[in-house]
């Protein structure tokens, strides 16, 4: 580890470090290079490599596609039944992901972490990357699908990016969560699947939120991922589909909150990992 | 004081090690049930004191240590295992944060624990270097601007786009040091990395840290051999037990660390000795030496027939086969003059389920009158350290009558004996 600047360096117990939002910004480039490692690993070890961000998400797209829109029968806003469940499953893949990914990145960094110094921030940071890559990679399947459904997205489609955010933010917050509990709790290692398998039940992937009933929507919509989903739906679908705002802001006053919190508790026990990892 | 760059005062730290487990970390259930009987204690006594946990305990490893390091100081930290080394140089480098006192530091410092940190086995050469570069602090361009130069040093050329799982140990770590090496920080902390790799290596970082040191650059080096620490250092800090022992010279501190040394080994006995590592599984309990009628010695005599015994207390309840043992024997100078190891001549053995004797015949003892200290090793096969005591008895070895001649060899020159046969034609 390095540091540059002449200015004397204070080691204290139970000292924040003003220097820790500097060593950040110093440390950028590990970011990169920590994602970077693990997608090349991933592309060395298997076979099909890229593909699997594909295979994955599009089988379960039409899975759903099949029960939910043909046996079932639930409504699809006047768009065609894959795009409305592909317009959810991308952030609930990507949430998902980033979520098992950043909870085990501390412990799978172990060593890292005992030999070296560096905000450990970056460690489920680029966890989190690695799963936007997947992200941004599956998001092929859906160009694919509007085109051979010739489905053309309005101008809400400028509006992704902030969605993204939105998701990026309730992941890191939980993940910050997980990771650093994991280093502690070994059992949050059992956890993590649970919630995603939970969380895909009690979020609307595989159908649109307007068939909850209106008295539930509420309740509902403290799950944050039911607000990134509706957001993604309203700006990748367009037209008709429309948007509960209050439900909306109350989603997104909790992914703020769960982000907060995350870095909070991140940050208190941080200074831990090394002597209990 | 200007010239001051690492100021440390006063500084602790301490450790919760739990007995009952011997993972560091949790499990939740744990800290329910703990959390509901410390509640149930308080319940019943809201007064009393606060019952401390038995299957928690506290640890100092470090105490109260305080020691100043002015610019262009080569300073070689030595001390037993478990004297708390490694945690000064992880605290110094902020991998873990001191429980008590304060350190202030002037200057870029950079800390190579152990060599190869962040290393992926999948990886070539070339990617490792750009990732562990990154990790130790480095930027992209920094790397690309020392890349050859690196290369260069560690001598990999040829492999650099293969991936390093396939390359020889030695490689891997010249590698390792190398890109480590090109940090050029103004404080550098090392910590025993150099006990891999060949001489011609070692040699080659101990220049590079040579030259670390002439450039006006302060150096702290941990290590285990007090030849290299002497030769490195112009300043020993010496640690005991996490208290600072003492702050001298080099070749004083080494000095006295090896008188230590020889005390330790006669004064604990073996049973109490907590200066040892690896798993635990096994532990070596006792250490006697039997001459030939099977009566304990303490003085020994060149050239005779003893049995080397180690007691042992296997906690695993299970027969442990194809362990490997060794007993390795240090002369007065820090010199391992040889190791007896199971494995040189296919003896592993198999520790029974509880406890036993490992005994170890040595005829004619090849050894010259000194003071030798000796080290016991127990591993299972080389899966894993079972338990590592230095210094686990000393023992004087007296001239004998080895040769047959009376002669005692030259023991201020050599320490070791060999019958040889001398004619001319
Ligand atoms: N994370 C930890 N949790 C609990 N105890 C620890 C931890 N790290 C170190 N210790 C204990 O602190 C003491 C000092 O350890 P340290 O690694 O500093 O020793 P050292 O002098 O470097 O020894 P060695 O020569 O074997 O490397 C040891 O008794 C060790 O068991
Ligand atoms: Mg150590």
């Amino acid at each position: 580890m390095t540091y540059e600047d002449k200015t004397e360096l204070i080691i204290e117990a139970g000292r924040t470090e003003k220097q820790y939002w500097k060593d950040l910004w110093r440390y950028r480039e590990l970011f990169y290079f920590l994602a970077w490692r693990d997608i090349v690993v991933r592309y060395k070890q298997t076979a099909i490599g890229i593909a699997w961000a594909l295979i994955r998400p599009f089988l379960t797209m039409v899975v759903f596609t099949v029960v939910f829109g043909k046996l079932a029968k639930l409504p699809s806003e006047g768009v065609p039944y894959p795009i409305l469940v592909f317009a959810a499953m991308l952030p609930w893949q990507f949430f998902a992901n980033a979520l098992s990914e950043c909870s085990n990145s501390l412990i799978g960094n172990a060593n890292l972490i005992s030999k070296v110094y560096f905000p450990r921030l970056i460690v489920p940071g680029s966890a989190v990357i690695v799963s936007f890559v997947d992200f941004l990679v599956s998001g092929i399947i859906l160009l694919a699908l509007m085109a051979w459904y010739n489905f053309v997205p309005d101008w809400r489609i400028i509006t992704l990016p902030l969605f993204i955010l939105i998701a990026f933010g309730a992941a890191m917050g939980a993940g910050l969560w997980l990771a650093a509990l994991n280093v502690k709790y070994r059992d949050f290692r059992y956890i993590v699947p649970f919630i995603v398998q939970f969380g895909l039940y009690i979020s609307p992937v595989g159908f649109s939120s307007s068939i909850v009933p209106e008295q539930w929507r509420m309740i509902y919509s403290l799950n944050p991922m039911v607000g990134v989903i509706d957001g993604f739906r309203w700006a990748i679908l367009g037209g008709k589909v429309e948007l509960d705002w209050p439900k909306f802001i109350l989603s997104l006053a909790l992914v703020a909150l769960l982000f907060a919190s995350g870095v909070w508790y991140f940050r208190k026990t941080e200074r831990t990992f090394a002597d209990v990892i | 004081m200007s010239d001051t760059v690492i100021l440390v005062e006063n500084l602790g730290k301490k450790y919760v090690i739990g007995h009952q487990q011997r993972l560091p970390y949790n499990t939740m259930r744990e800290s329910m049930v703990r959390g509901a009987k410390s509640f149930g204690r308080n319940l019943l006594k809201p007064f009393g004191q606060k019952v401390p946990n038995p299957a928690y305990e506290e640890f100092w490893a470090l105490k109260d240590v305080s020691f100043e390091i002015k610019q262009g100081d080569r300073v070689g930290i030595i001390g037993r295992n478990g004297a708390g080394k490694s945690t000064v140089l992880k605290i110094l480098s902020r991998i873990t944060e001191p429980t008590t006192g304060r350190i202030s530091i002037k200057g870029r410092v950079a800390s190579l624990l152990e060599v190869g940190t962040g290393f992926h086995p999948e990886l070539t050469g070339r990617e490792n270097i750009y990732l562990n570069g990154a990790i130790l602090g480095m930027s992209r361009t920094e790397i690309k601007k020392k890349f050859d130069e690196i290369v260069a040093f560690a001598e990999v050329e040829k492999f650099l786009d293969t991936p390093v799982k396939r390359y020889s140990s030695g490689m891997y770590v010249r590698l390792a040091f190398a890109v480590a090496a090109h940090l050029e920080p103004e404080i550098l902390l090392v910590d025993e990395v150099l006990a891999v790799g060949d001489v011609g290596f070692q040699k080659k970082c101990i220049g590079k840290m040579e030259d670390v040191g002439r450039d006006g650059r302060t150096v702290l080096f941990v290590s285990h051999s007090m030849n290299t620490m002497t030769s490195l250092c112009n300043r020993g800090i010496l640690l005991e037990s996490g208290t600072l022992c003492s702050d001298t010279s080099a070749e004083e501190a080494s000095r006295i660390y090896l008188n230590k040394a020889f005390s330790v080994a006669r004064g604990t006995p073996l049973s109490q000795r907590r200066d040892r590592s690896g798993s635990g599984k096994v532990r070596a309990y006792s250490f006697r030496i039997l001459n030939e009628e099977g009566r304990e010695e303490v003085s020994l005599e060149s050239g005779k027939d003893y049995y080397f015994e180690i007691g042992y207390h296997n906690h695993t309840g299970i027969i442990i086969k194809d362990v490997v043992v060794s007993l390795d024997i240090y002369d007065e100078r820090d010199i391992i003059v040889f190791l007896l190891r199971t494995n040189f001549t296919n003896s592993n053995l198999e520790l029974k389920a509880d406890r036993g004797q490992i005994v170890c015949r040595i005829k004619n003892l090849p050894l010259t009158n000194g003071l030798y200290r000796f080290s016991i090793f127990i591993s299972d096969a080389d899966r894993e350290i079972l338990d590592y005591i230095e210094d686990a008895a000393s023992v004087s070895i007296e001239a004998g009558d080895f040769f047959g001649t009376g002669s005692p060899g030259l023991p201020s020159h050599c320490k070791i004996l060999a019958k040889a046969e001398w004619s001319t034609s």
